[in-house]
Formats: C-alpha cells, structure tokens, sequence
C-alpha cells in the first residue's frame, strides 16, 4: 500500500515540543533584553516545558479518540519524500502498536515533567537537580520526548533511525549532567552501550536498504532501493536471500538487528548499563527511561524483525523465548540480593521485560498482546515505582533498603502508594500487571511449556523481594532518624495518582488498551504463525 | 459480551439472570474504599462508631443481598445457577474472560457461610479492636478480605477466581502483619504471602495446562494452538468430557492439572507441605484468625477442588495424593496440637488439621462431605478462635494456657460457648462436627476410586480424630477449669494457688482482679456461632439414621453430579453394618479422648501430663517444635533461595559488568599504544609519509568511487571511532 498522507497529526504531536525547546532557546536568547533574573528564566523555561509536554498529551487523546481499532492498516499517515538522493521519505504513521506506545510515552513524559518541578523540594536543597541548570533540563526533556514519539510513529527506517539516535543524545546528558555520584560512569556506559547497538542498527539498516527491490516512492517516482519499513515488509519489495561471511542473510540481518534492540531492552547478558543508568539518573529521567525508553526495543523487533525478517524470527524464537526466561527469573533473583532500592526497581524492569521476550517469541495472539500489554503495564507501573523510590530519596538523600524501617507509621499514605505499585509490579490480579503477565504465559505455553514453567517460578521469587523490600523499609520499628519525614506532598500526588487510577483500572477493564491493539499485533504474526 | 452469556445460556438452561449479584462483593469494596482512603479522617472526627457506621453495615448489606439471592436460588428448580455478567475483562484471540458472577448451590453456601460469620465477625472485631489506633486500617483490611474471598467464589471463570484467590492472600497478609511495629509479626505476613506464592505458582501453571489442553485442537499430526479458550465453570465441565486422554510429558492433562490445582490449594487451605504459614499467621489479631484462618480464607482450596470435581473425577492419581496429602496432614497437625500451649497455636493446628479431614472428604470424591465439613468448621472453629479471643483479652493478651485456668467460672458465656464448640469439633453426635466428619470417614473407607484402599486415608482420620478430642479438651479443661489467675498478678501467685479450689481462690488477693466476660457485641457473636455450630448438624443427618438424603447432600447434588458415578465398596443402601460399627468406633475414639484430657486436665491438678512430659522428654521437644519442619525448610529452601540470589547478584556485578569495564579498560590501553605509535614512529617516518604522498593520492583517488555503500561504510567506521575516542575522553 502507498499511504498518502491523511493527517499531520502525528507530526504535530513530535514537532510542538521542539517547538518548546525552541521557545525556551529564545528565552535564553533573549534573557539580558528581556531582564530575566536566574529565577524567571528557570520558571519560564518550567511554564514552557509544561504546556509544550501537555499539548502533545491532549493531541494523544484525540489519536487515540480518532483511531480505528478495526482497521489494521496505517492511519493518520503524514508521508512525503524527504531526501530523494537517498530515497528517504519522511513517513509517519500510526497502528495499534504505535498508538498504544504513543499513549504511554505522551503520559509518561507529561508526568516525568511534573515531576521535574521543583515543587515541594525543601527550599535550601539547592543540589537538587530540579534547580540545576534548569533550562537546559526543561530543553533536553522535551527534545527527548520528540524522539521517543518518532521512533514510534517513523515508518522510514532511516527516520526511525534519526529519532532513535535522537533520543539518545538527550539521555547522555540528563544522565551525565543531573545525575547522582557517580553520573559520568552511568551516562558513558549507556552512552557506548547504544551506541554500539545503533552501528548495528545501522549497518543492518543499509545492508536491507541494498538488498530491497525497486519500488516507487509515495509520489510516484522510481526508486532503486527503499527504507519505506511498510513496502520492505512486502515479500515482493524485500525478500531476503543470498548470505553474508557464509550465513544466511536474513539470520545475520536479524541477529544485528536483534542484538541493537536487545540492549535498549535490556536483554541478558546485554543489561548491566540499566541498574547504573537508573541508579544516578534523577527521578524524572528514570521515569521516562523505564517508562518508555525500555519499550522501544521490544517494539523495534516487533516494528522491523517481525515484520521485515519473519522467516529468521521463527528460527531465533526459541532463543528469544530463552532469553525471556533468563531476563525473567535471573534478574529476579538478583532483585532479591539489592540493597538500593532503585537498583531493586531496575532489576525488576529488567525481570519484566523478560515477560515481553517470552511472550512475543510464541508467536501466539495471546502471547503477543500479553508482551505488548505487558510493555504497556510496565510503562506505568515502573515509573510509579521510580517515582515512589525518588520521593524518599528527596527527604532522606539515600536509598538504602536497610537505612529505613518504620516508615508506614510516619508516611501512611505513601507506604499505601507504594504498596499498590509494588504489587501491581509482583502481579497481583486486579491490578494491570497481572493481565500482561497472564497472558504471556497462556499464549507462551502452548509453544515453550518448560520454559514458561520456569518463568512462572518468577511469581514467588517477585513475592519475595517486594514483600521483603516492604518489611525492611515500612515495618518494623521506625527508625528515630525518620521521625520527622514528611508524608507524600502534592506534586508527587499529582504524579502518582493517575499512575495509581489507571493501575486499577486497567487491571479489571483493559479492553481498551487490548481492543486497540489486538488486531494489529495478530496481523504481525500471522506470517510467523503460519511457518510454526 | 452479549454473545458469551448467550453461550452460557445454551450450555445449562437453567441460568436466571440475578442483576445484584454484583452487590455483593462490591458492597464491601465501598466500605474498604471507605475505610482505606478516608479511614483516618472519619476516626478521628466521628471516632471509631464513624468507622463502624461504613465497614460493618457494608457486609451486613452484602449478606442481605446475598440472602435474596439465596432464597431465590432455593425457590429456582434445583441446578439453577443465578447469573450476573458485568463486562469483558479480556478477549484475546479465543481466549475470553468475562467480568461475570454466578451463584450455584456451592458458591451459594460459600457466599452465606462468608457474608454471615464474616459480618457476625465483624461485629465482634468492634469489641476486639476498641481503642486501637489503627482501628480504621483494621476494618478497611477486613472490608476489603470480605471483598475478595467473595469474589473468590462468587466468579464465574478460573481467572476471576484467581483474582480473588490472590486477593484473600494479600488482605491476610495484610492482616497478619497488622500490628506491623512486631517486626516478628511482619515476618509472619510476609510469610504467608510468599508461601501461598508458592502454592499460587502451582495455581498458575495449572491454568496455563489447563487453558492450553482445553483451548487448542488436537489432531493426528499434534497440537495447534487456536480454538476457544473457554475458562467458565459453566463451559468447562463439557471440554473436559470432550477432551479426553491428552497428555503433556505422558502424563494425562488432567492428573497434571489437578496436582497443580492442588499446589495451590495446599498453600491457601495449610497443607502438607505448605501448611508452615498458618500457626505463625496467628500473629494477626484474633478476628482475623477466626474469619480468614479458620472459616473462610483456608477453605478456599477446598472449595475450589470441590468446584473443580467434573475434573478431578478424571484422575484417580490426582484424587490419591487430595486424599493421602489430606489424611497426612490431619494426623500430622492433630499430633502437634497435643503439645502446644499457646491456645491460639492450638487451634491453628486443628484448623490444619480439619483442613485435612476436607480434603480426605474431596480426594476421595464425597464432595459435599468436604462442602458440608467446611461449612460445619466455619460455625466451630470460628466460635473457638472468637471464644480464644476473648479469653486473650480478658487475661490482657496472655495467650499461654499454662496462664490460664479456671475462667469458666468468669467467663461463662464464652464457656459454655466453647464447650459447645468442643463438642462439635470433637465429633459428639449432639453437634455438627459428628455428622460432617464422620461422613467423611465413612465415604473414605467405602471409596474405591482412589489407588490405594480406602481404609488408609479413613485409619489415619479415626487416629486424628481421637487426637483432636483429646486436644480440643484439652484446651477446655487447662483454660476453663482449675484456679483462676488474677491479671495484672505476677504469674508466680497464680501458680502458688495451683491447690486452691475456684470457691477460695475468690478470695484474699488485693492485687490485680479476675478476668471478667466480654460485653455483648463479642458474646452475642459467640453465642450465635454455637447456637449455628449445633443447628447446622441438621442439614447433614446421615442417611443411615434417617434412609434418606441429607438436605446439603440433596441441595449440593446438582453441582457434582459428575461423582455420582465413582466406584464405591458398598453400594448404596449396603453395608449400614459396617457404617454402625464405624461410627460407634468414631464416638469411642471421641469419648477416650475427652476422657484421657479429662484425667490430664481437668481441674489442672494432675501430675501425669508433666510424668508423661518427662519420661517422653526427647519426642516430646520434637513435636513441641513441630517435628523442626520450619528449621529445616530455613535450611533448605530459603537459604537455597538466597544463596542464588546472592550468587545471582554477585554474577552480575562482578563477572558481566566486569566483562564490560574489562573491554573499556581494553579499549583505553589500545588507544594509548595507538597514541605511542602516533607520536613515535609515525612523526619519525612523516618524511617518508611525504615521500610517498603522490604516490597514495592516486590510491585515495580510487576511494572516491561514489558509491554509497563505500561511503556508509565509511562512516560506520568512523562512527565507530567516535564509540573508541568518546571511550577514551570520558571513561
């Protein structure tokens, strides 16, 4: 299918929060002229941040009002040529799966931008990093937001490289510049981990591009080669054959490409870049990266493996669904050792993500909603997790599991907050997390029995440092040193609340979510479905 | 949505749409919503009657509804189902779940037995709890139990029952641990929790089988997946006729899915080997024991291997390890009770042990026996711990019956509401105990559906039983007979007066006074229990004695149909000889027991238990500690469990990240031979580089071929540079 352009929508969705960056670029332009003081140029640059991150999230309601769950093809398609040496077009457009991401990364950011404010934080608390170099932060979480939102929409592969890498740059310096100690570690070591996955990416990328047929480009016109993800999805257009060192070219293809996602996953043994990420990341940072940035590795195999490469996604699909189980139940098992708790959380990402690799590689509806379903729950269980670790990390400037105790009788309405997302994230069902999971395993075991056994042994052991983590923190005595800590304040309410509405909600009515996207994804494996 | 009730309609005519159904798990939810968000605010401005305004009248509500569902499932013909559907909760392919309750005479019992004592209990927790600070939190945890474990058996697929399943095992974590400043009691929760984890994974991977057995079609060539995923109780019992001999690792689908169940069902009903958590979750305040420990929480997997029986019928194997696991445990525990002396730990003990005779009662295919045992327990046992409860209080949270003594005398209604209660559980053919448990054993020792005679699983229930009366007496006689200790009085007087007689030991102390009775809200709940232990004996005559059905065999019938069918010694209306002489042995093992506890204990004046004590002294310490099962589980299991974490951890941080920092140490070091190189050898030779020059201009030429890929590949490698040098900078 050619895909004219039928809306700009998405394009306004990426582009107005570069347009806040370049509102806030004038206001640092135009700071001596208009006479702004540190403090108006840091309110300006937060007042910009948040209608430019809020727009985007109204604009995402009306895609999601707007779009035809029956309709499996491409909807609101913005698509023109771009760079026609290179027959690069400029394609965006939107499935299930994409607006199912879109929704969550609209979310998740408007909510890591609120919780970027520095509201709330103790007024002599000036190393927080929400009065550090404020417009600069505002700048970056707004490019970063436009990336992510690309990378879900682009159906270019050179597009969607450009965001990808986008993305990246942003995330380097939120990192690196308001990290914690131990920031330059974290920030180079995710850094060069990406990178290394986007070579791949990219050498991966050209070798498709050369070995895809001609075609024409939207307007008509002849071309040789094509990046246009949908066209190369067409056997006719992009049929792999031929091999490369003496390996067949699609395997080679796919295991670059697999490997490049895997890290953003992250995949054992590819993960050790996310526990230091997390670990000095500020909180909104965390936020985003597990909220949003850990699905685009899972929806990159989905988006171009699956669709591009289906013959070699049925060959690693045992592999896929080892690697799933390995993710799920070693990670948790390491979960369970962590003293900190955000390196506690980001294992547990790393344990969850595992679900998605398992389900997905069984090539089954159920198996593939639940990973995507999965990814979606995640996406808000995980930053509700984040959040809660940054709100007693901001009272008592340390994470350390063991340095609490007590803390349900001073902090009761955090301690329930906390309680719901930890338990949300160990599957309790009810809430969302236990639909995702459900389903993985229903729609993995027909395919992988022993190893969806394995995988389910992740249900005790996630019991068991959750419930651990709560004893050691909120029960118990409390610690004299904490008497005194103030309970949740507004900003953090009005970051966790909604996280904790749509917890509950999803986890008894997620045929919204389900309905959006299940014709889509069962359209993406029936090619995979059908060599099984 | 319209589509599936409409199948649900086809399979059993008999459905009546009953559109409240929904109230009553909702009902409590409200009041735990209530509770839980507002809680604080209303007890500290409308004090603790605020709390009791929202959470006891929320279950009171749901059992009136549930009682008009009730009454409308007893007018119905018999097999009716009430039927309730909300909304899809996932439809996935061909899976699909609905949010949907039904009520059949099964989950009908459970729905009263859970809506009455539970609100009854709830009545008596307003006592039991007065002055506590977190007295909202308490009622908002119990609002939200009643909420799930009505959910639990009011759902209408595996799913939803899974959700309340968990449900109960979160709230009784939460309760357990409700006096969480104990870090003890925390422990206990956490405990529980992760326990019934465990049991919950069997749960889980039973679905899994189960949905993957049922919901694919099977052909020649294998397994496809696709088809129908169909996980209603309605729907399931034709697939599993359907479905026939499939087996996965060669063992039938059927046995395979049952075993897990039933890993299940012995994490949330205290089984061997997952029955650890229930003696320590008698941490939780006494209420809680009684509501979720004994009448209705731990039952739950009785109740969902009954629900399950169309299934079960299938798998001689699976009902063998139901029946002999049973039987185990119900000796196993009987035994441990002997010897405690907390007199919660000793009604902990029996309720596993009660639990076992259900269990025989299910393993062996007399579903309604374990129904009707359950339904019998929850009157008595829920009495007992209420009874436990306010003997705690009056003696101001003295749990030791070596403490207590002749309170009979102070406390009569909780008295005589115990004695009653210990004669039911003892099995005396005046209360309902008798009849439930003797049942069983009779339908134990006259199966012949299990692969081994049914007289093992019957011997092990007759010895347990002798047991449980000499323990249930037991407690009687140590906490309500002999002197009564005065509280607040050091402990050493009250043994002092161990000679004295209740008539003097009245007399002559100044300090502290006698533990008085609990006021009404508490006794009256008592008092209805034991009035309910009692009556409910005449829903379960057995047929020996009246040459007809009982009523709860009768009603209860239309659910397991399906075991009508199981091969039994004696055929019906044969063999009343043997049943006589069975039951008569039952009242005998009963009677010895009451009498050797009466010889022990009665009036706490003999020395035999502590001669007996001594002499066994070595055996005695075993069972005292409970054989060490929990010392060896911590041996084994948790330190296993942790030493992979740790090593898991370990791994992580050392070997993988080491591997990675090892690579950009590798990195740093080529750089700098690279810079070594650079400054060295290749400024020395730069001449010669000029020397050369024309000639590699002409090789560079050939570069510019103008080609793409020759120049994408250009840039990888640069790219890749970049990757080196920004390694080289900022590492």
């Amino acid at each position: 299918m050619n895909y004219p352009t039928t809306s700009t929508l998405l394009s306004w969705m990426i582009f107005t929060p570069l347009i806040g960056v370049g509102c806030i670029g004038l206001l640092l332009a135009l700071k001596r002229l208009l006479g702004l003081g540190k403090n108006e140029m840091d309110n300006a640059a937060r007042g910009v941040t948040l209608i430019f991150s809020a727009i985007p999230l109204i604009l995402g309601f009306m895609l999601w009002r707007g779009f035809d769950p029956s309709n499996t093809g491409l909807q609101f398609v913005h698509h023109f040529v771009w760079i026609r040496a290179f027959n690069i077009e400029y394609f965006m457009g939107a499935d299930g799966l994409s607006v199912t991401m879109v929704m969550l990364t609209v979310l998740i950011s408007f909510i890591g931008v609120i919780a970027s404010m520095p509201w709330g934080i103790a007024k002599d608390d000036d190393h927080h990093f929400s009065r550090k170099a404020v417009p600069g932060y505002m700048a970056l979480i707004l490019l970063l937001e436009a990336g992510m939102i690309g990378v879900f929409c682009a159906m270019d592969f050179f597009l969607f490289y450009v965001f990808w890498e986008v993305m990246l740059l942003p995330m380097y310096f939120l990192i690196g510049i308001w990290g914690g100690p131990r920031k330059e570690y974290a920030a180079i070591k995710f850094f060069l981990y990406t990178l290394a996955g986007s070579v791949l990416m990219l050498l991966a990328m050209i070798a498709i591009y050369l070995s895809s047929n001609p075609t024409t480009l939207v307007d008509g016109t002849y071309a040789a080669h094509t990046f246009n993800l949908i066209k190369l999805a067409d056997p006719a257009i992009f049929a792999p054959a031929g091999t490369i060192l003496g390996f067949a070219f699609s395997k080679v293809v796919f295991i670059g490409l697999f490997i490049a996602f895997a890290i953003k996953i992250p995949m054992f043994p590819f993960h050790t870049w996310l526990p230091d990420a997390h670990v000095e990341a500020p909180t909104p940072v965390s936020v985003i990266l597990a909220g949003v940035l850990l699905k685009m590795g899972v929806y990159g195999i989905l988006r171009i493996n699956y669709s591009l490469l289906p013959d070699a996604a049925v060959w690693a699909s045992t592999g896929i669904a080892i690697f799933g189980t390995i993710n799920i139940v070693y990670a948790a098992f390491v979960c369970m050792a962590q003293k900190d708790l955000k390196k506690l959380i980001a294992y547990s990402s790393v344990s969850h993500m595992g679900f998605c690799l398992l389900g997905m590689a069984a090539f089954t509806p159920q198996g593939i909603t639940g990973a995507v379903y999965q990814m979606f729950t995640h996406g808000i269980v995980s930053p509700a997790l984040f959040l809660v670790a940054g709100v007693v990390y901001d009272r008592a400037h340390h994470r350390q599991i063991e340095g609490f105790g007590g803390l349900a009788k001073q902090m009761p309405e955090y301690t329930g907050i906390m309680g719901l997302a930890f338990m949300a994230s160990l599957g309790l069902p009810g809430l969302c997390g236990f639909i995702s999971e459900a389903l993985c395993f229903i729609g993995a075991f027909p395919v992988f029995q022993v190893l969806t056994i394995i995988s389910a042994i992740s249900v005790v052991i996630t019991a068991a440092y959750y419930l651990w983590t709560i004893q050691r923190m909120f029960l118990g005595n409390l610690n004299e040193k904490y008497a005194k800590l103030p309970d949740i304040n507004w900003r953090e309410r009005i970051t966790l609340y909604p996280l904790c509405a749509i917890i509950l909600v999803l986890g008894v009515y997620p045929m919204p979510i389900l309905s959006l996207m299940n014709k889509t994804l069962h359209e993406l494996i029936a090619p995979m479905a059908s060599m099984m | 949505m319209s589509s599936v009730a409409h199948n649900v309609a086809e399979v059993s005519s008999s459905v009546v749409e009953f559109n409240y159904l929904w109230l009553i798990p909702v009902l409590p939810l409200i009041g735990a919503a209530i509770s839980g968000t507002m809680g604080l605010r209303i007890h500290r401005r409308f004090g603790e009657k605020g709390i009791n305004l929202v959470s006891i009248t929320a279950p009171w509500l749901a059992f009136v509804v549930a009682l008009i569902g009730f009454v409308t499932l007893l007018k119905a013909p018999s097999g009716t189902r009430l039927y309730d559907n909300l909304w899809v909760w996932m439809s996935v392919g061909g899976l699909k779940a609905n949010i949907a309750f039904s009520v059949d005479a099964l989950s009908g019992m459970m729905m009263m037995i859970i809506t009455f004592i539970g609100s009854l209990i709830h009545i008596y927790a307003s006592g039991y709890m007065k002055g506590d600070e977190s007295y909202w939190r308490f009622f908002a945890c119990l609002n939200l139990f009643m909420f799930a474990m009505l959910v639990l058996v009011l759902g209408d697929n595996l799913l939803l029952m899974f959700v309340g399943w968990e449900g109960v095992g979160l709230c009784s974590y939460l309760l357990i641990g409700f006096w969480y400043k104990d870090v003890n009691n925390a422990k206990a929760g956490m405990k529980a929790f992760v326990v019934n984890r465990v049991g919950d994974f069997g749960f889980l991977a039973g679905l899994m089988i189960l949905f993957w057995g049922l919901g694919g079609s099977w052909t020649e060539a294998g397994y496809h997946a696709g088809g129908v995923f169909s996980v209603t109780f309605a729907e399931l019992p034709e697939l599993v006729a359907l479905a026939g001999d499939k087996t996965l690792w060669g063992v039938p689908i059927f046995t395979l899915v049952g075993i897990c169940f039933f890993v299940g069902a012995t994490g949330k009903s205290a089984q061997i080997p997952l029955y650890v958590w229930l003696p320590d979750a008698m941490a939780g305040p006494t209420p809680v024991s009684a509501l979720i420990h004994a009448a209705t929480m731990v039952t739950a997997g009785v109740y969902m291997i009954a629900r399950m029986n169309f299934m079960y019928i299938h798998s001689p194997l699976a009902m063998t390890i139901i029946a002999l696991v049973g039987a185990c445990t119900a000796l196993f525990a009987a035994t441990i009770g002997c010897v405690q002396y907390d007199i919660k730990k000793v009604l902990a003990y029996s309720t596993v042990s009660q639990l076992g005779y259900m269990f025989i009662g299910v393993g062996v295919g007399a579903y309604w026996c374990g129904a009707y045992h359950l339904l019998t327990h929850a009157f008595f046992k829920a009495c007992l711990f209420l009874g436990s409860g306010s003997v705690i209080l009056a003696m101001h949270h003295e749990q030791d019956m070596r403490k207590m003594g002749g309170l009979g005398k102070h406390m009569p209604l909780t008295r005589w509401t115990y004695f009653i209660s210990c004669i039911a559980i003892a099995g005396f053919p005046i209360a309902s105990g008798f009849y439930s448990k003797d049942e069983i054993l009779w339908k134990a020792f006259n199966s012949k559906a299990l692969l081994i005679p049914g007289w093992v699983p019957w011997a092990m229930g007759f010895v347990a039983a002798g047991l449980t009366s000499f323990y249930m007496w037991r407690s009687y006689f140590m906490t309500f007979t002999g002197p009564a200790p005065k509280v607040h009085a050091h402990h050493g007087d009250a043994h002092d007066d161990a000679h004295a007689s209740d008539e003097h030991s009245g007399h002559g102390h100044d300090e502290g006074e006698y533990p008085k009775e609990q006021p009404f809200s508490m006794t009256g709940v008592l008092a209805v229990l034991a009035i309910g232990a009692v009556a409910v004996s005449f829903i379960g005559l057995p047929y020996l004695w009246t040459h007809q059905e009982s009523i709860i065999e009768k009603f209860l019938h239309p659910v397991f149909k399906a075991a009508d069918h199981l091969p039994t010694v004696y055929h019906h209306g044969e063999g009343h000889g043997v049943e006589w002489l069975l039951m008569i042995c039952s009242v005998t093992v009963a009677t010895l027991g009451l009498g050797i506890a009466w010889v022990f204990y009665r009036g706490r004046t003999s020395q035999i238990p502590d001669k007996l004590k001594n002499m066994f002294s070595g055996l005695h310490r075993v069972v005292h500690n409970k054989y060490y099962v929990d010392e060896a589980y911590h041996a084994t299991a948790v330190k296993g469990f942790l030493g992979t974490a740790f090593s898991s951890s370990w791994f992580d941080q050392k070997i993988l990240d080491g591997i990675v920092n090892g690579l950009g140490h590798v990195t740093k070091y080529i750089a700098y031979i690279d810079g070594f190189i650079d400054t060295y050898l290749v400024d020395g030779i730069v001449n010669l580089v000029g020397l050369v020059a024309r000639s590699l201009g002409g090789m560079i030429r050939k570069l510019q071929t103008g080609q793409l890929s020759t120049y994408l590949t250009g840039m990888v490698v640069s790219i890749l540079l970049i990757v080196v040098i920004t390694g080289l900078f900022f590492n």
